[in-house]
């Protein structure tokens, strides 16, 4: 079962530039969950300071009862093992071939023996699609088999929460449909609470439980995925429509004015978001109650 | 790396910060055996033949110069002696220390700076795995380790380059160079030089992890980081070094 994370009043500056602000959210156990935002709102920022690489300036993360912003180093690394992060380039040891990179945890924390180690590995390289690349150096393959390398890694040591950095981006729309099909039939296996940081807006409408949007350094919004989609808040709805119309400009802000006049012109009737139906796991995957729920109210919304 | 002082300042700080963690870390289990030989042969393959090539000119000239000083003086029985004891005491863990930082501790620099902005160094920390114990203390060790081995090579070269030239070149007298050896060099000499030797080789392989951990902004900024790496062992090593001769001078009563 999934561990549940609650942040509550966290900020991070860099100097005096603030990344974000006061963000209070609740990442429910064993949900996925995505965070949202235009580039340079600091999401990645937000999941490294989730996994305590980065120290927030206030705040606190509370996972399994601990605070991870008041833990010591060696505490952390204790619960950096309920962890499994994919970082954006997948972040492989470029030394090892992929075998010994998805092996090296495995070999680092338990006390398996070579035979076992080689049944996780493998079983885990095939959950991904990476039989036969065995022994190819990170350098030798494309972006999408590193990162779903990473992914392999992230998986081996059966984590708690799951942390995704743009798991789509560089990836082409079919792979991207592939691994977000991935991601559900994961959580669906594996009851791991997760988190997505993405810019991608078809996957954070079939995927996700939860939608968190950051912008103008704060957490605009924080919710299920129907009340996102169906939200009247300006910035929510440019963001999920990818409109140029809104609050969000190239350069991050725009003045009021012009947000006014622009949201004036859209036509509001026409814009009525439709419910992007859910992606549900795969055929051959056996549903746990909760996705059993979730199956059953799809076939409702969409019947 | 900014040139204000509270940015020297923190810097200090945080080496400091990273060197003691390197103690502390150094007792804890498993130890990382493999990572150690690997780093220790690695260390070695790169210092041993420039060490060989440097250490020979280096005694070269020190015979050059003793010999003909002791000739001006009217000292040339002590000529031996003059140059064993050079060559031991200050030029053998001087050389070592300009290679285990220059060519090992480099080395070490890129590397890890290089996985830093790989995030490799991040994922390696969130796989729950602390980089220090990991990957600095082996390295440390391992400098360490070949600092000392070299430390001994240089020396032996050192003296075979200066008697080569002192007595074929300088037409100095065998016999008595060899005999002139212990007048003044004591066996604490060499304890000493390899007692620093082991201090420089820790050094520059904490400085250059830290460095190389520290290391962010792309490529660049790993160049960056070697660069650094390589001024502030050399700085470091120096005053070191001042430090542990005077030190030595009088802790170990002198001979004559």
């Amino acid at each position: 079962m999934g561990v549940e994370i609650c942040v509550e009043g966290l900020t991070k500056s860099f100097g005096h530039q603030v990344i974000w602000q006061d963000v209070s959210l609740t990442l429910p156990a064993g949900e996925i969950s995505v965070m949202l935002g235009p580039s340079g709102t600091g999401k990645s920022v937000f999941l490294k300071t989730l996994v305590g690489l980065l120290k927030p300036e206030r705040g606190s993360i509370r996972i399994a009862g601990q605070d991870i912003t008041r833990l010591r180093e060696h505490d952390l690394y204790e619960v950096r093992k309920l962890f499994g992060v994919l970082f954006q380039d997948g972040a492989l040891f470029g030394s090892m071939n992929l075998y010994d990179n998805i092996a090296f945890p495995l070999r680092e924390h338990t006390r398996k023996p070579e035979s076992e180690v080689r049944k996780i590995v493998l079983e885990k390289m095939d959950m991904v699609g990476l039989i036969g690349a065995e022994e190819k150096l990170p350098g030798e393959i494309s972006g999408g088999m590193r990162k779903r390398a990473g992914l392999a890694r992230a998986l081996v040591l059966d984590p708690e929460i799951i942390l995704f950095d743009e798991p789509d981006s560089g990836l082409d729309p079919v792979r991207v449909a592939y691994l977000n099909q991935l991601i559900v039939d994961l959580n669906a296996q594996i009851d791991a609470t997760f988190l997505i940081v993405t810019h991608d807006i078809a996957s954070a409408r079939q995927v996700p439980d939860n939608i968190g949007l950051l912008f103008r350094r704060e957490l605009v919004m924080f919710g299920p995925r129907e009340k996102l989609l169906t939200s009247d808040e300006p910035v929510v709805r440019q963001f999920l429509n990818g409109r140029m119309q809104g609050p969000i400009g190239m350069a991050e802000e725009k003045d009021a004015a012009q947000v006014e006049q622009e949201l004036a012109q859209i036509d509001d009737s026409a814009a009525a978001p439709a419910m992007t139906p859910r992606l549900l796991p795969g055929s051959g995957i056996t549903r746990p109650p909760r996705w059993q729920t979730i199956a059953e109210r799809e076939r409702e919304l969409h019947a | 790396m900014s040139l204000s002082p509270i940015g020297a300042l923190r810097h200090s700080g945080s080496l400091f910060a990273m060197a003691l963690d390197v103690v502390r870390t150094l007792p804890r289990r498993p130890f990382q055996v493999r990572e150690f030989i690997q780093q220790a042969w690695f260390i070695a393959s790169v210092t041993i033949l420039p060490t060989a090539l440097v250490s020979i000119p280096f005694g070269a000239v020190i015979a050059l110069q003793i010999g003909s000083l002791t000739r001006q003086l009217g000292a040339q029985s002590f000529s031996g002696a003059a140059s064993v004891l050079a060559v031991l005491r200050e030029a053998s863990p001087i050389v070592t220390a300009l290679l285990i930082a220059g060519a090992g501790g480099t080395a070490i620099c890129a590397d890890l700076g290089a996985r830093k902005i790989r995030e490799e160094i991040d994922a390696m920390q969130v796989l729950g795995i602390d980089p220090i114990h990991r990957l600095v203390v082996p390295r440390v060790l391992a400098s360490m380790v070949v600092a000392v081995l070299l430390n001994g090579l240089v020396s032996v070269v050192g003296v075979a380059g200066g008697y080569f030239f002192n007595v074929v070149l300088q037409n100095g007298t065998p016999g008595a160079y060899l005999a002139s050896f212990t007048s003044l060099a004591q066996l604490s000499d060499l304890w000493a030089a390899e007692l620093k030797a082991l201090v420089f080789g820790a050094i520059s392989a904490i400085v250059a992890s830290y460095k190389g951990l520290t290391a962010k902004g792309g490529p660049k900024g790993v160049g960056d980081a070697v660069n650094q790496s390589v001024v502030i062992t050399f700085m470091l090593l120096f005053v070191t070094n001042f430090v542990m001769t005077a030190v030595y001078f009088q802790v170990v009563p002198q001979k004559g």
